[in-house]
């Protein structure tokens, strides 16, 4: 008896102690999935600009290929663009996983419009990162006055997985930069004010070699291909760019000769998980149409919501969405914090939610069987849309190795 | 011009609504709150008016318990400049609502008053029409275009009338409008605007800093009933000649109607 009182004791005392009270919180950082007020808020108001006005028009400019003026337009009023651009600029200066809460939004309204209106922030995020205050005054704040659009230009037609060798060349003039090359699907081209543009200037150096600058689009010398005829994502522009003896200042180059790799991959770094996002929005709205279709759907004389070979395919489909969410928000917290994870994070983020999405939006158009296979339903869209964050951006593949990279180092 | 517009919380559209066990109230727990749909016209309304004559300020009240705070900085973040909420619980009648909502407009003095022409929840549409008797003010209703004179002592108003015909009005201001869908296109709320809404002080006022202390409600809820279910079909099955005697017989037997 006086032995248990004795246990009993100890173990209050022992509870009383904050790591057990707590667990392993109390040691560690909170896990939280609760989303502050502001950004429930942002949440609900980008979800109504994206079901009210990107949604209903997909499909218009989804056929017609044309480039979203207006939907870009009002999405400037509203202050989704330009995001990051920091408070003390006159910006939102929002982070990363505010910025996965609104690519999430608008990839469920339509995954094309999203990557033309998400583009901004990839084309500016290497003056912001890497800039100083007068780059940024100069080249980023006309951003907030006017709708404008900024154009990333990594990728070119001998180098697109290996980004580090490519060839478009930057020549030292002294007051200024001769660039000469050309790059290969750069979304917004046709439209962009501004281009962040990577260069070498000695392509035996290879990635120490680079440089970036920013290049005003109306520069001399800058030609852009036609539109390309793509596949899916079929509202944002797409196309080549020519750069012939073109003269760009020294005051444009955004960081030092050399560093251009590493604001390359510093400005992926914080847009992977957003675009990550915006595949786990498109795959939502490809469940929320199957499960709609599917209970109205009669085969065999009832919904064919009441089969189980339906439910559990949208079952499936729902975990892996949640799942893909997960990891976004959670790359997205970590980059948020400086954690040294955050690259590998966002990795998986990405990798698996296009491959999820992919997956997800195959299954929404077998659900709809000959009908989701027509334009007349918005499954094959999406289907043809999340095909391509499989490949921008860093292709899936890249991704796992980038993943492997990590698991296997020393 | 000092615009006030008076805002309602109300449940989603899409929420199932459910009775509590004794039938004396509504379930809330689990009900997703929005600003009423009639009110965003309002509020667009109201900072339209401002923008127009380029002076004033548009103010949103609402009266109710601390959630209806949610609806006022949305109304913010569309772009109002003050919130005021009178802290009520959640039973008070439409009677003291209003006369709380018309003793905020007399204590800040109101120039010029917009609300939805009802809430889509109770549809009592009746609350308008008490604040601008308690204000003493002109009110008109239903009004789906507006246009208030250069000299701000008038206005023109037209109204909709079932069928579609056009009432037009003409009001000396101040006045209170409750405005109908179609008035205008309201705003989304903006990014920065939700984040300037987070960090809006909100007034607060109680019944009794509204001399309310003693108001007694004038009506009661007594309870709601939900409609009944309704009964499935009834399929006919046979040969056509079949089906068609069935169905007679069960036009004259069973709905009586021949």
């Amino acid at each position: 008896m006086k032995k248990l009182k004795l246990t009993q004791k100890k173990l209050k005392n022992h509870r009383s102690m904050n790591s057990l009270e707590r667990g392993l919180a109390g040691k560690f950082n909170m896990i939280s999935f609760q989303l502050t007020e502001e950004q429930q808020a942002l949440r609900e108001m980008v979800r109504k600009f994206a079901q009210n006005e990107m949604a209903p028009n997909a499909a218009k400019y989804d056929e017609n290929g044309d480039f979203p003026h207006d939907i870009i337009k009002k999405a400037w009023e509203l202050g989704i663009m330009n995001i990051a651009i920091p408070q003390k600029f006159g910006g939102l200066g929002l982070g990363v996983l505010d910025d996965v809460i609104i690519s999430e939004e608008m990839g469920a309204g339509c995954l094309g419009m999203c990557t033309s209106i998400a583009v901004n922030t990839l084309g500016l995020y290497p003056i912001l990162l890497f800039g100083t205050d007068e780059q940024i005054k100069d080249l980023v704040v006309p951003f907030l006055e006017e709708p404008r659009l900024a154009s990333f230009c990594l990728t070119e037609p001998g180098a697109g997985s290996d980004a580090g060798s490519l060839s478009t060349t930057a020549k030292d003039m002294g007051d200024h930069y001769l660039v000469n090359g050309s790059k290969m699907w750069i979304t917004n081209a046709g439209h962009a004010s501004l281009y962040s543009v990577f260069c070498t200037v000695d392509k035996s150096l290879k990635t120490k070699g680079m440089v970036c600058l920013a290049v005003d689009a109306k520069s001399p010398g800058i030609s852009t291909g036609k539109p390309e005829n793509k596949l899916g994502q079929r509202a944002s522009d797409t196309r080549s760019i020519t750069f012939e003896n073109v003269k760009v200042p020294k005051k444009n180059q955004i960081g030092k000769v050399g560093e251009g790799f590493k604001v390359a991959l510093a400005t992926l770094d914080r847009t992977r998980t957003p675009i990550a996002a915006s595949a786990v929005g498109a795959a939502r709205m490809a469940l929320e149409h199957s499960i709609r279709y599917s209970k109205e759907r009669r085969q065999f004389n009832q919904p064919i919501a009441q089969f189980q070979a339906i439910q559990f395919m949208l079952a499936d489909m729902s975990t892996k969405i949640e799942a893909g969410r997960l990891l976004c928000h959670r790359a997205g917290w970590l980059i948020d914090h400086g954690d040294a994870e955050a690259g590998v994070a966002s990795s998986h983020a990405k990798r698996f939610s296009a491959d999820m999405a992919m997956e997800v939006a195959t299954d929404a158009v077998q659900i709809f069987g000959g009908y989701g296979y027509t334009k007349e339903y918005p499954v094959e869209k999406i289907m043809r849309d999340v095909k391509l964050v499989q490949i921008y951006e860093g292709t899936s593949q890249i991704q796992r190795v980038v993943i492997a990279r990590h698991l296997l180092k020393d | 011009m000092n615009v006030f517009v008076l805002l309602k919380q109300v449940p989603d559209t899409e929420t199932k609504i459910r009775v509590t066990g004794d039938g004396a109230s509504i379930e809330k727990s689990d009900i997703k709150w929005i600003l009423n749909p009639y009110d965003e016209f309002a509020i667009e309304e109201a900072i339209k008016t401002r923008d127009k004559f380029k002076e004033g300020s548009v103010t949103v009240v609402s009266a109710g318990p601390d959630r209806v705070v949610e609806a006022l900085r949305t109304a913010v973040a569309m772009g109002a400049d003050n919130a005021i909420h009178v802290k009520t619980d959640d039973t008070v009648d439409t009677f003291v609502a209003a006369k709380a909502l018309a003793e905020v407009c007399k204590k800040e003095a109101a120039s010029l008053v917009f609300t939805g022409k009802q809430a889509i929840d109770d549809d009592q549409a009746a609350a308008f029409g008490m604040v601008a008797e308690f204000l003493d003010w002109p009110s008109v209703s239903v009004v789906v275009k507006l246009d208030i004179a250069a000299d701000k002592k008038s206005a023109k108003a037209e109204r909709e009338v079932e069928g579609g015909t056009k009432h037009l009005i003409e009001t000396p201001l101040p006045a209170l409008f409750a405005v109908n869908k179609g008035i205008n296109t309201p705003r989304y709320a903006s990014l920065p605007g939700i984040m300037k809404a987070k960090k809006k002080e909100i007034k607060t006022y109680t019944l009794a800093d509204l001399g309310l202390g003693s108001e007694t409600a004038r009506t009661k809820d007594t309870g709601y009933q939900l409609p009944p279910e309704r009964k499935a079909g009834i399929k006919i099955s046979g040969d056509a000649a079949a089906q068609v005697k069935e169905l007679v017989r069960l036009l004259r037997e069973e709905a009586k109607v021949i």
